[in-house]
């Protein structure tokens, strides 16, 4: 299990910076979806199957779907890719590095002083189904509420506006 | 000299044994359907179809496969290297490897995951990227039309296809393929989930881009879609790939709706439950087949239309209904 988590956490770091450091959008898609899935089997690892199956679907299986589908709808071309290069000059890499070291430190102090986690234990769907619905019952609900207010919004966005559409005409 | 040979050490090599057995034979399987798909469409049009090579056109397979070893793999100038090469990789590894979720038989299956029916979603939804990068990565408008058109109709399709297995789920009681089989000892869940059954049908068919929901590849309007661009080898894997889904999907309609192994006699003969599986599995792939010489394809909007407006309303209603009843049939509990 060990080999497993540093092998997929090591893939999950090589594939993120690649993402960063690609002038391909498409390219840069294609190793956050790695990133992705290599995320959802230190899930599995860490014995936490249920959302290590969740990432797959919802994050890589979804999301990153929608995102490629956007970025090939824009069929962005070579222009793009020297844009993202003229962009990415090492003065603009300073402040965030210096940023993100700053919560890298953070971490590795706070994680320092902590016992290591790994349970060993595979917790079931069933187990986080109760979970769900009962101690964190309000924060389900929440969400949906979230949710639904998106959707109504996603609904109003997209929704063919007659009226309008008989003035052009 | 045989210290090593343990116990545990041989069950690990016939565990590793029998997966490569049925990986083989998924593969297998999946490539003679190219001529089986091509002999019954002419037989059910009353032509003849491949019947010159080998006895009834058996060795046409091979003939086949001759040809597309010997063909040039070319790669189009204008293509995106990386993402042109990775593209058929997925296509036949995607849906492939949700098939280790699949038990055969009470002794044989790849692999026993408590989250089997999630991880045959997971796999389907990663599928997808094979056909998007393959119509972004040939840099043609054909191709991006019918990489746009596959991506669209599989967010759909997927959407209300984990809604329509929930049914089943929720009467199982677990998202372990095993136990579903064995939960429909006595009824198949055909009967109790009879919309889940169609509604899984119609996705199980979109996701396998197979007719009437080949629009991605609508040859009439797109020239192939999205491997336009493909030849060769790289083709063949696309092709194979079509295949492995077509058997995929029918043998878990069989696991999920029609008891996967039980049948009658089989406690006086458990060789049938292979039997059984088989010849389910058979059914449905024939179907598909039927479905592609039977059903012209609808037009694009009208498909998408259908998917929203009518299949989603009914998996959430099955869904609902399902959960009511199930619910009666609980004890109640004490609180």
């Amino acid at each position: 299990m060990e080999i497993a988590f540093y092998s997929a956490g090591t893939i999950a770091v090589i594939a993120t910076l690649k993402m960063l450091f690609s002038h391909d959008p498409v390219h840069g898609l294609l190793y956050l979806v790695i990133s992705l899935l290599s995320v959802a089997v230190i899930y599995f690892a860490v014995g936490a199957p249920f959302a290590g199956v969740l990432e797959m679907i919802v994050y890589a299986g979804a999301i990153m779907v929608l995102f490629v589908f956007v970025v090939m709808m824009l069929n962005l071309g070579e222009a793009t890719i020297a844009m993202e290069k003229a962009w990415l000059q090492p003065r603009a890499w300073v402040l965030p590095v210096i940023l993100s070291s700053l919560l890298l430190g953070l971490m590795v102090s706070f994680l320092a002083n902590t016992q290591p986690h790994l349970i060993g234990t595979d917790v079931s769907i069933k187990q986080v189904g109760i979970a769900l619905y009962g101690p964190y019952i309000l924060a389900v609900e929440l969400a949906s509420l979230i949710l639904l207010a998106a959707l109504v919004i996603a609904f109003h966005l997209g929704r063919r506006d007659e009226d309008a559409e008989g003035k052009t005409q | 000299m045989m210290d090593w040979l343990t116990d545990e050490t041989l069950a690990i090599i016939i565990a590793v044994l029998k997966s490569v057995v049925i990986l083989l034979g998924v593969v297998m399987v999946a490539a003679f359907l190219i001529f089986v798909e091509r002999r019954l469409l002419a037989l059910w049009q009353d032509r003849y179809g491949p019947n010159r090579v080998g006895p009834f056109g058996l060795a046409q397979l091979i003939a086949d496969m001759m040809k597309m070893f010997f063909k040039e793999d070319w790669t189009p100038p204008f293509a995106d290297k990386l993402l042109f090469w990775i593209a058929p990789a997925i296509a036949v590894s995607g849906l492939l490897m949700s098939f280790c979720v699949v038990p055969i038989t009470p002794t044989w299956g790849v692999a026993d995951l408590d989250i089997g029916l999630l991880f045959f979603l997971a796999m389907a939804g990663l599928s997808v990227y094979a056909v998007m990068f393959a119509g972004w990565a040939s840099n043609s408008k054909y191709a991006l039309l019918g990489a746009v058109r596959s991506t669209a109709q599989t967010l759909t399709y997927e959407v209300f296809m984990g809604l329509s297995l929930l049914g089943v789920v929720a009467v199982a009681g677990t998202f372990n393929l095993r136990e579903i089989v064995e939960a429909q000892k006595d009824m198949w869940f055909v009967i109790p989930q009879f919309i889940g059954f169609i509604t899984f049908f119609v996705a199980g068919v979109a996701v396998a881009h197979r007719a009437p929901f080949d629009q991605p590849e609508a040859e009439q309007e797109l020239a192939a879609g999205f491997f336009t661009e493909y030849s060769g080898l790289k083709w063949g894997m696309f092709f194979v790939g079509e295949y492995v889904g077509v058997v995929v999907v029918s043998a878990l309609l069989t696991v999920l709706f029609f008891g996967g192994w039980y049948g009658p006699f089989l406690d006086a003969a458990p060789w049938l439950a292979f039997f059984y599986f088989a010849a389910k599995t058979a059914f449905f792939i024939m179907l598909f087949i039927l479905l592609r010489g039977a059903l012209p394809r609808p037009r694009y909007d009208h498909m998408m239309a259908a998917g929203w407006k009518v299949m989603l309303p009914l998996t959430l209603i099955n869904l609902l209904v399902t959960g009511a009843v199930v619910l009666m049939r609980t004890p109640p509990v004490a609180l």
